[in-house]
């Protein structure tokens, strides 16, 4: 009994918000990886596309919610999200075509690129903050909890509860499914494939008749749209503040890096993996040892690895032991 | 006048020169070799026969028709083939997904090309599903040039086919050549071992210094002392 409680009480605080966290950072790395590597890139101003598209949601959401549009249980954005998408994916096609197809152009170096993308990461990080300024905004509405932590300790009779809240629901949910739609479409179709054998090899793609602006653009709505999507359902699960998507680059690089940038398995899996390890290194396991330990050795402290404040360096730890021991990722992404 | 020809090409990478004057030139059904030394502008004369290198002054015939000003892509929908030396293939994609992105630019259904591929290449359809990358050169060297046929080329260059691979392979990688000559496709190559790609080709041009020093029948230029002498190590 004891050690179901302190499976549960890992279970509530450890995996179902890591697998919300998890999905919404492999939703962001994929966007890195695929601009790394159709782009040849490493695209800094992706933080901000997220909280672009999150900003864009939040707006429709508030219409829709003074219009009495809504989904009942289910959050209102869901139904400005696809807008959102649409939104941001214009946005990316205009950021490249004004600014990166120069650089393009000129053949410039990916360090070039780099702080490229850093000026667009300013320009649009600066654009949100006219718009919707800083201030930290609540927009999810409908049914708080999936499952209530009460409902749960009455339904198994267990002292701890295990609560899933819908917007971790329906993160994960349709990461799932974007996730499948985008394998799908590199592996299966004739456009997927074409960009893969364009981040294969360039001269012999052109040598196909593969299309180099078309392969461009593609990769730009399905980044745009995936940065509009991961940087909603983090908003909706967090909140939308439009600063942390600045730090939020930090583990989103780092999940794309550990997985093997340029993967796009890798990046899920590097999501997941940053995700986890940030968790279960800032977790306090004082309730966990004190169902699992006999009484008499039950902790007095916290028993936490690190505190919380100390997330972003846990996947910046990662980050650079990866990049010494295995430079490629796990999944034998390209060297950066 | 041949089917394809690049005619008195001169031209290099910026203002050097490497080709002077230099004419290769192949018909369909056959096999043409380009020879000679290092540096002697053999693969230099074929990017500027695809299009890969501006010209000064000569042009390219391709079926009567002037194909100088097009570029590389638009080569390849005229019915170019071309195989390059190195990274000839998508090493993450799978052989068949090679094969398709070969077959990117048509619109019809490939799947009778595919199976002639194959049919020239059994190692192929064994290995569809494995990833190109994780081939051997000699196997890797026929993906790319299946890719190539997938465009139902009327011509189809090589460049150093055989570089890299073993004698064994070698010796079966031209026998498929010669095949791939039978179906009526014409076949440009560029080739650093000399001997053996003279003995299976048509028409063989010697180069030197981007140059054309000789230019006859396979036969006879094997046959021909100096040439023997000053390239085929006596």
């Amino acid at each position: 009994m004891d050690s179901l409680n302190a499976l549960v009480v890992i279970a509530n605080f450890v995996v179902v918000p890591g697998l919300a966290y998890g999905s919404q950072l492999a939703l962001g790395a994929l966007g890195v990886t695929m601009v790394y590597s159709v782009l040849r890139f490493s695209n800094f101003a992706h933080g901000e596309l997220m909280s672009f598209g999150a900003m864009v949601t939040v707006l429709l959401t508030w219409w829709l919610q003074a219009q009495n549009i809504g989904l009942s249980v289910l959050p209102t954005a869901l139904i400005a999200l696809p807008i959102a998408m649409v939104v941001t994916v214009l946005l990316a096609l205009a950021t490249d075509k004004l600014v990166f197809s120069y650089y393009r152009q000129k053949r410039s170096e990916s360090v070039t690129y780099l702080i490229v993308s850093v000026g667009v990461m300013f320009t649009i990080g600066g654009l949100i903050r006219f718009i919707i300024g800083p201030a930290d905004r609540v927009f999810t509405d409908g049914q708080r909890f999936l499952l209530k932590a009460r409902a749960f300790k009455k339904m198994t009779g267990l002292n701890e509860g295990l609560a899933i809240k819908t917007t971790q629901g329906v993160t994960i949910i349709v990461a799932v499914i974007v996730v499948a739609l985008i394998f799908w479409f590199l592996n299966k179709t004739k456009t997927g494939k074409s960009m893969r054998a364009y981040s294969d090899n360039e001269d012999l793609a052109l040598l196909s008749g593969i299309n180099p602006e078309r392969v461009v653009m593609i990769t730009w709505i399905i980044t745009g749209a995936l940065a509009a999507l991961a940087g909603t359902l983090y908003g909706l699960d967090k909140s939308y503040k439009p600063f942390t998507y600045l730090s939020l680059l930090l583990p989103i690089f780092a999940s794309a890096i550990v997985g093997g940038v340029g993967n796009p398995v890798g990046a899920i899996i590097g999501g997941y993996v940053i995700a986890f390890s940030e968790l279960f290194i800032t977790f306090a396991y004082k309730k966990v040892a004190t169902y699992m330990l006999p009484a008499a050795w039950a902790p007095e402290g916290l028993v936490q690895l690190l505190s919380t404040d100390y997330k972003i360096a846990v996947s910046f730890v990662i980050l650079l032991v990866v990049l010494l021991i295995r430079p490629t990722g796990l999944f034998a992404g390209k060297t950066i | 006048m041949h089917y394809l020809v690049g005619e008195a090409m001169t031209g290099g990478y910026g203002d050097a020169d490497i080709l002077h004057e230099c004419t290769i030139g192949v018909d369909e059904g056959e096999i043409a070799v380009v020879v000679g030394p290092n540096g002697a502008g053999k693969s230099t004369a074929m990017k500027a026969v695809f299009g890969m290198l501006g010209l000064r002054s000569g042009r390219v015939m391709m079926d009567g028709e002037d194909i100088t000003a097009l570029k590389p892509q638009e080569r390849v929908r005229k019915g170019m083939g071309f195989v390059p030396q190195t990274n000839n293939v998508f090493p993450s994609l799978t052989v068949l997904e090679n094969l398709e992105m070969g077959a990117f630019v048509r619109a019809d259904d490939f799947s009778n090309t595919l199976s002639q591929v194959f049919e020239l290449f059994p190692v192929l359809k064994e290995k569809a599903v494995q990833p190109a990358g994780e081939l051997s050169g000699g196997q890797r060297q026929q993906v790319a040039v299946g890719r190539a046929l997938m465009t139902q080329p009327k011509v189809l260059m090589l460049d150093e086919p055989t570089a890299g691979v073993s004698p064994i392979v070698m010796d079966e990688l031209f026998d498929r050549i010669i095949e791939v000559a039978r179906t009526g496709i014409a076949v440009l190559m560029v080739e650093q071992n000399a001997k053996q790609a003279l003995h299976i080709a048509d028409k063989g041009f010697v180069l030197v210094q981007g140059r054309n020093k000789y230019t006859d029948t396979g036969k006879a230029l094997l046959a021909d002392n100096d040439v023997r002498k000053a390239f085929l190590g006596g």
